[in-house]
């Protein structure tokens, strides 16, 4: 049997990444069986996969790689993906250790491998040319976070909200499975290159049936990105999942998600992404009133911040609907800026958190004055989530306002900061307690300066690229640049 | 590049003076926590100073042109440079910073005594975000700058402040932001109008269209007015004065309140010529609103902090009706009573803070007979209330009297209504000091009382050579904005072919029924 006809080196290479990545959780679970290692040594192994996997990304970062007959495109659209992906992956891992540790379960082999499954899901999803693709890793990413959100075995709301995940999630899949159906009902083809054509030479089958399809993708990605009315699983899940596995919730699969949307409207349905415009336009701005409007009301931090991401989303749906190179860039901006922000939270949550205690604002009443690096960290994480400058946070809403008001859409714009001023109320509360509350039996957060000193990098960071986000900002330029 | 006179001393003087404090901030980060941290303190915020002053020695009066003018690139994808530099108007607020921040420092020494350091380094990266504001010259900066003042000011309310602090620290976060996040969405729009440029000095050269002119005014008028505060968005003025501690209630009064009018300096008028007229009268009608209505409230108020806060209210209604009488007296009576007011009811809130240290009361009626036992104190607040009061021979005589004789240019009946203000303000002044220094000796307090010691004397003595330095001399300062002013003048002047302006009829219909609504003025 000839394996050329299937695939050739290129390919391969192309996909080196996934394989390293894939081998590194076959290893992580095949050590675990062997029960010879501490499981430290296994999350040191899975994180060494991760570094190795992001290193090959940078060599083989080439520009506009077709693999597979069409499957994948590689660019350096997806290699920022990639890049950013690994990242959380690997932060995740990180602040991980001590928590699992601290919840009663010793870190057991399947959690880094299930992690490293979910990143090879997501690059997938935006290194995907083909919409069965995207549902390959669509699937493989939602199968290892139905897994890890009920890690707890033995906690009811771990459980609870992993089978509220699970079920929820399938039925989202179901409607994103049956959209590609009847896309490829309409077109005659799964492949986004086939489906350009079809649309530009309107060899369509039925119109009906296309809008259908991509309103129906459209659904099965609202479910995945928490947009609402669609996100009504995420406040309860985020709450019941290990905190650490929440900051991965928040940040990997949105990042995904909405890599994965921006290439299907802006490589595949541009043409008719006009028609969508209204559609995006309500979506944006019931997401971001909803989430925003829902958080003020939370007593639970973790549910606080799911609300919160709920709103950010919104914000991103912005980005969706202007679509140009400019709005695209800003996208991929606030992604990583959210991204940081939201792991450094969770962190410093999963630090704090105790047995029944940590996860209430009062719990956070007078954590000032005991431990003002952390305080000083989780405050610069909140301006950064309400969009106070000098913190990156501003200057990543700043792009998709100004890419929004460039295409005039000012209403919107305004919604957008009316929003933020919401916003401001309830990420300010968790300052109000750590500052100006007296103290009743403060957290005792329990230390591990990897950890720390991990927070106190990314908080760092944040007033950095507030201040001097021109690197960032070339990337992020360039990569757009790649896709439209 | 004939806008602008880059700087031509060997060192970045507005840089430097800009970035002293954050510097100290810094390095105040590292260092341990006990008495030293108030020594460097002082020594950054006098530093600080000692830095600006070459500004005033070599500033040409001469020009309108921007001095000392520094351009670095900044953020290339955006077009966005680092631009910093100054003219007649904003020069005088850099020492106005300075000099107050000082003080601030000097009233604090005492006062606080939790969390010292954070106190501090707030009050230092205050100090930066304050005189950036006054030196940006870029649209971005500006607004970094405008929104930085927010967090640490909210942080002296809120952890350093009264019994009701939490509530008036968001209170004045929420009106602060609802203000800037619409200038925000001016600021972008603004960004594409003039031509994707965020450069003050480029945006005010453009024509805008008379109906984008109008709501980018409004935008712009959103930040501005809820910081000046105007008329009726002041209300969260009250609690953040009376709950701040003293160092923030004097920052508050002495220099964020300028902010708003130097904003309609900035940019309002030169930017939006055609809106600032359309609003013309409305305008004057909300500043004489203001002198009233809180020269009213002023007059009722049991707290005295409370009530130099809402006197704040009626002064600043003089300010932005020296602004909008648009014509030369008025403008610059309106900047010579920023400063003014700036050092007045700074040194007014010092004055409280230090009797308030004392006796932990801020009643009226908890006070009587102070100039019997606390003769010297007396001696400063007695000046101050003069000084309030607009006494001729001080400082506030020359800025009320240029505003009035102003608004008399531009619209004689509501001239007439800000005398009113005036007269008011003597009464609460006047009654304020007969309740609390003259009366009988108020036995509730008394034995509290102690005279103030060389530190207090050294923190108020400088205020008092202000005010009867200006008073007497007030070319000394009016001297620097006067060509400055005149250029002003002439941006909102510039264009006389209105009708050449896209949509003018429109508008011109609409000011016409906004003068039929104060007809009667």
């Amino acid at each position: 049997m000839d394996i050329s006809q299937f695939f050739t080196a290129t390919d391969l290479f192309g996909i080196v990444p996934e394989i390293i990545l894939t081998v590194t959780a076959l290893s992580v679970l095949t050590l675990e069986m062997a029960h010879i290692f501490q499981p430290r040594i296994i999350l040191i192994v899975a994180a060494l996969g991760l570094l190795l996997a992001g290193s090959v990304v940078i060599q083989t970062s080439g520009d506009g790689q077709i693999l597979f007959g069409g499957m994948l495109a590689i660019n350096q659209y997806s290699t920022f993906f990639d890049f950013l992906y690994i990242f959380i992956g690997l932060m995740t891992l990180i602040f991980s250790q001590g928590y699992l540790e601290k919840r009663g379960i010793s870190s057991r082999g399947e959690y880094p491998a299930l992690i490293l499954f979910a990143v090879i899901g997501m690059m997938l999803m935006t290194r995907a040319n083909d919409l069965v693709i995207v549902f390959l890793g669509l699937e493989l990413l939602s199968l290892s976070l139905y897994v890890l959100v009920g890690f707890l075995r033995h906690d009811q709301f771990s459980n609870e909200s992993g089978l509220k995940y699970l079920l929820l999630g399938a039925f989202s899949t179901g409607f994103f499975l049956f959209g590609a159906a009847l896309t490829y009902g309409a077109t005659g083809t799964t492949n986004y290159n086939e489906i350009v054509l079809a649309i530009a030479n309107d060899t369509i089958l039925s119109n009906l049936y296309l809008s259908l399809g991509i309103g129906l993708l459209l659904i099965g990605f609202a479910f995945k990105v928490a947009l609402a009315p669609f996100h009504m699983w995420s406040p309860d899940v985020y709450q019941g999942a290990p905190t650490t596995v929440t900051g991965f919730l928040c940040t990997a699969p949105k990042a995904a998600g909405f890599g994965a949307l921006l290439i299907l409207f802006n490589n595949v349905f541009l043409e008719i992404h006009y028609q969508w415009q209204d559609i995006f336009w309500i979506l944006a701005v019931l997401t971001m009133t909803v989430g925003n409007l829902s958080a003020l009301v939370q007593h639970n931090v973790k549910r606080m911040l799911a609300f919160s991401s709920v709103s950010h989303a919104g914000f991103l749906v912005m980005g969706i609907l202007v679509l140009n190179e400019t709005s695209i860039s800003a996208v991929l901006f606030y992604l990583f800026v959210y991204s940081v922000v939201n792991l450094g939270t969770f962190a410093i949550v999963s630090v704090a958190e105790k047995e029944e205690k940590g996860l209430e604002f009062k719990d956070y009443r007078g954590m000032a004055v005991q431990h003002p690096w952390l305080s000083a960290a989780m405050t610069i994480f909140m301006l950064s989530l309400a969009g106070f400058p000098p913190t990156a946070g501003f200057i990543a809403k700043y792009g998709l306002l100004s890419s929004a008001v460039a295409q005039g859409y000012i209403w919107l714009a305004v919604i957008g900061v009316l929003n933020t001023l919401i916003s401001v109320y309830y990420y300010l509360r968790l300052v109000v307690n750590m500052y100006m509350q007296k103290e009743e039996g403060a957290l005792i957060p329990s230390y591990n300066m990897v950890a720390i000193g991990l927070i106190g990098l990314m908080a760092l960071l944040m007033i950095v690229l507030g201040i001097i986000p021109g690197y960032l900002l070339e990337i992020t330029a360039n990569a757009a640049a790649t896709v439209s | 590049m004939e806008d602008i006179i880059i700087n031509n001393l060997d060192y970045p003087i507005l840089t430097a003076s800009t970035f002293f404090p954050l510097a100290g901030a810094l390095i105040m980060l590292f260092l341990k926590r006990g008495p030293f941290i108030k020594w460097f303190a002082l020594a950054t915020t006098v530093a600080t100073f000692i830095v600006s002053l070459p500004i005033y020695k070599h500033f040409d009066k001469t020009t309108y042109k921007m001095q000392f003018v520094e351009i670095h690139s900044w953020i290339p994808a955006w077009n966005i440079n680092y631009k910093v530099g100054v003219d007649g108007i904003s020069v005088l607020f850099i020492i106005l910073v300075a000099l107050l921040s000082i003080l601030c420092v000097s009233v604090s020494w005492k006062a606080i005594q939790t969390k010292t350091k954070e106190f501090y380094i707030s009050l230092l990266i205050l100090e930066t975000a304050m005189i950036g504001i006054f030196v940006s010259l870029n649209v971005f900066l500006f607004y970094l700058f405008w929104e930085l003042t927010l967090l640490p000011m909210f942080l002296l309310i809120g952890v350093w402040g009264g019994s009701q602090r939490i509530y008036a620290a968001v209170k004045f976060v929420l009106f602060m932001l609802a203000g800037s996040v619409l200038m925000l969405v001016g600021i972008i729009v603004l960004y594409y109008a003039g031509g994707k440029t965020f450069d003050i000095i480029e945006l005010a050269k453009v024509n805008y269209p008379i109906g984008l002119q109008l709501w980018l005014f409004l935008a712009f008028f959103a930040a501005f007015a809820v910081k000046m505060p105007m008329f009726p968005i002041h209300t969260w003025l009250p609690d953040a004065h009376t709950e701040a501690p003293t160092a923030g209630s004097v920052i508050l009064a002495g220099i964020l309140l300028k902010m708003g009018a130097y904003g309609f300096l900035r940019f309002s008028f030169p930017m939006f010529p055609h809106a600032v007229k359309v609003f013309f009268i409305p305008l004057l009608v909300l500043s004489v609103t203001a002198i009233i209505y809180g020269a009213y409230v002023t007059l009722m108020q049991k707290d005295m902090k409370r009530l130099i806060a809402y006197s704040s209210v009626s002064h600043m209604g003089f300010v932005t009706l020296g602004l909008f009488t648009l014509n030369q007296n008025g403008i610059e009576g309106g900047i010579l009573q920023m400063i003014n007011h700036g050092v007045i009811t700074g040194a007014l809130f010092l004055c409280v803070g230090m009797i308030y240290e004392r006796t932990h009361s801020r009643m009226i009626e908890d006070y009587g007979g102070l100039s019997k036992t606390v003769p010297v104190y007396i001696v400063f607040f007695s000046i101050f209330t003069l000084a309030a009061i607009g006494l001729p021979g001080m400082n506030a005589f020359i800025g009320e009297f240029l505003i009035i004789s102003g608004a008399f240019k531009a619209n004689m009946i509501i001239a007439a209504f800000s005398i009113l203000g005036v007269v008011l303000g003597v009464c609460y002044m006047v009654w304020l000091y007969y309740r609390v220094a003259l009366n009988e000796i108020n036995p509730i307090t008394q034995s509290s009382l102690v005279d103030l010691d060389s530190r207090e004397i050294a923190t108020l003595a400088p205020l008092v050579v202000l005010v009867l330095l200006i008073g007497l001399q007030p070319n000394i300062l009016l001297s620097y904005m006067h060509v400055s002013v005149e250029h002003l003048l002439e941006q909102l002047n510039k264009s006389t072919q209105l009708e050449s302006i896209n949509g003018y009829n429109t508008v011109n219909s609409i000011a016409e029924y906004i003068k039929g609504l104060f007809k009667w003025v």
